[in-house]
């Protein structure tokens, strides 16, 4: 008796939540990037997607490398990332129909006020970062092979460092997300390099602020893509394409450029 | 800042928050049904094992015990591959869902839950033993019997498989997805504000959290010490 009882209530419990799967007729899987869930821009944006086409837009937020794996398994309609290499790559490897500039915005060097490397106001990047090297001030890296991560890695590169030779006691890899990367930066006065976007949404700051900005190669280019229903069957891409769109269209350009936090605005639109 | 933290706890119970009442919800109801489904799964697994006797038995339950160290990002991995769209479940469509995160937690809890039981039960075994064979009952009845009889101590096996589910999030980060208004959870909500350099806020939700599993404690041990007073343990 006791057991039928236990079983009915699994059931009815079971149920519940597997209803919760079919509740949204019309849904999409985003995979993202974390800077545009963390600063707020989808809690904005997506309502009116919502409003105007139907659309519930279900965000997975990783990192753009992380992203990028997930989509070639399949496991999304859409891929909204920034790192263009790495998505072109995924276009013409056939995981992606087509991608298109959609947004952008810029990188920040942020550190302690205190300055160790004394870079702040420089709109170097290339000098600021010879300059954390060579007074081997902590430097936090994201050394998740994210967007931002990549970006990273390609500014050493161009400023001649390899941090990768022997141990590097100042360079920290951190392994985690932008936030958790900030908040491990911020716990050891170590100099870090976030999308604007994120940085100015966080909210643990601390005595942080933001030293070098400014050089054109700190440019951050969002990019958006529709998985490819020849090699994923399972997308929707009727609904991903109608997404897409919205997004590309004046209606949706103009609604990114009015995000702003705090008076700043976050993204700044580039579609083509 | 844990003031503030326990102000904001607070009152975001009090002010019923809304987008706290559904991942409240969404978070007990994932936990639960898990408990269900793994507990009639492992309460038998661990009696039979407590029980019987056959080739490979302490085997078996060595490798349930290690089992119950499992990580859940491991767990969290590979039920991530089995649901996948690409992977053998994918036509399932059940990744980045409330019951891919139920899967997980199935998975993570069995082993703690199995082992436990066996623990009780084979206490139980040695008093009841001799009786069993002498009244010549059948396995089936044996490990209803026992089960029955061991209720009470078998909640605080339940209750420690409840706290893993409860409290995990590696698993769930990657089976769910974080999805606002679909997937997320308590966990998942605390380790993003986290992110988001809201500490004050993640350890606010923490503490609601705390206080969920403070109740689920309570009720337990109330039943527990009911149970106590009648004789029935």
């Amino acid at each position: 008796m006791v057991i039928i009882r236990i079983a009915k209530k699994i059931t009815i419990s079971l149920g519940a939540v597997i209803s919760f799967n079919f509740c949204y007729a019309e849904s999409i899987i985003l995979q993202s990037t974390t800077s545009t869930k963390n600063s707020g821009f989808y809690d904005y944006v997506l309502p009116m997607i919502k409003e105007d086409t139907g659309i519930t837009v279900n965000v997975v937020a990783v990192g753009t490398g992380q992203a990028i794996k997930n989509a070639q398994r399949c496991d999304g309609d859409v891929l909204l990332v920034h790192s263009k290499a790495a998505e072109e790559k995924f276009v013409s490897d056939g995981y992606g129909v087509k991608r298109f500039d959609l947004m952008f915005n810029d990188f920040v060097i942020v550190g302690p006020s205190d300055d160790p490397a004394n870079i702040s106001g420089s709109t170097d990047v290339s000098e600021a970062l010879n300059s954390i090297a060579s007074q081997q001030t902590p430097f936090a890296s994201r050394g998740d092979n994210s967007g931002t991560h990549k970006a990273e890695r390609e500014l050493w590169k161009i400023s001649g460092i390899d941090t990768s030779k022997g141990t590097k006691m100042w360079y920290l890899e951190t392994g985690s997300g932008m936030g958790a990367t900030l908040n491990i930066a911020v716990g050891k006065a170590a100099y870090v390099l976030s999308d604007r976007a994120t940085w100015i949404k966080f909210a643990n700051k601390q005595d942080f602020k933001i030293h070098v900005q400014g050089d054109k190669r700190l440019f951050n280019q969002y990019g958006i893509t529709l998985i490819n229903p020849i090699k994923c069957p399972n997308v929707k891409s009727k609904a991903g394409q109608k997404f897409v769109r919205w997004l590309l269209s004046d209606k949706g350009q103009s609604s990114i450029e009015s995000y702003t936090v705090g008076g700043n605005q976050l993204f700044f639109p580039n579609a083509q | 800042m844990l003031i503030n933290a326990f102000n904001d706890a607070l009152t975001l119970i009090v002010s019923a928050d809304p987008d706290l009442i559904e991942i409240l919800l969404l978070s007990v109801q994932v936990s639960f049904s898990a408990l269900a489904i793994a507990g009639i799964l492992a309460m038998p697994l661990g009696t039979i094992l407590a029980i019987s006797h056959f080739r490979g038995r302490k085997l078996l339950i060595t490798f349930l015990n290690a089992m119950m160290g499992l990580p859940p990002v491991v767990v969290g991995l590979f039920v991530y591959l089995m649901l996948s769209r690409s992977g053998p479940l994918g036509i399932l469509e059940l990744l980045y869902t409330p019951t891919a995160m139920i899967i997980a937690q199935v998975i993570l809890i069995i082993p703690i839950i199995a082992s436990l039981t066996y623990q009780v039960i084979e206490e139980l075994n040695r008093e009841y033993k001799d009786l069993f064979l002498s009244l010549k009952i059948s396995p089936q009845q044996a490990v209803f019997a026992y089960l029955w009889d061991a209720r009470y101590s078998l909640f605080t096996t339940l209750l420690a498989g409840f706290g893993r589910a409860i409290s995990e999030v590696g698993a769930v980060m990657i089976v769910g997805g974080n999805i606002n208004h679909l997937t997320r959870i308590m966990t998942t909500a605390i380790a993003l504000e986290t992110s988001k350099g809201e500490l004050s806020l993640a350890l606010s939700l923490g503490i609601v959290l705390l206080t969920i599993a403070l109740l689920v404690n309570a009720i337990v041990i109330s039943i527990k010490t009911f149970a106590g007073e009648k004789g029935y343990v």
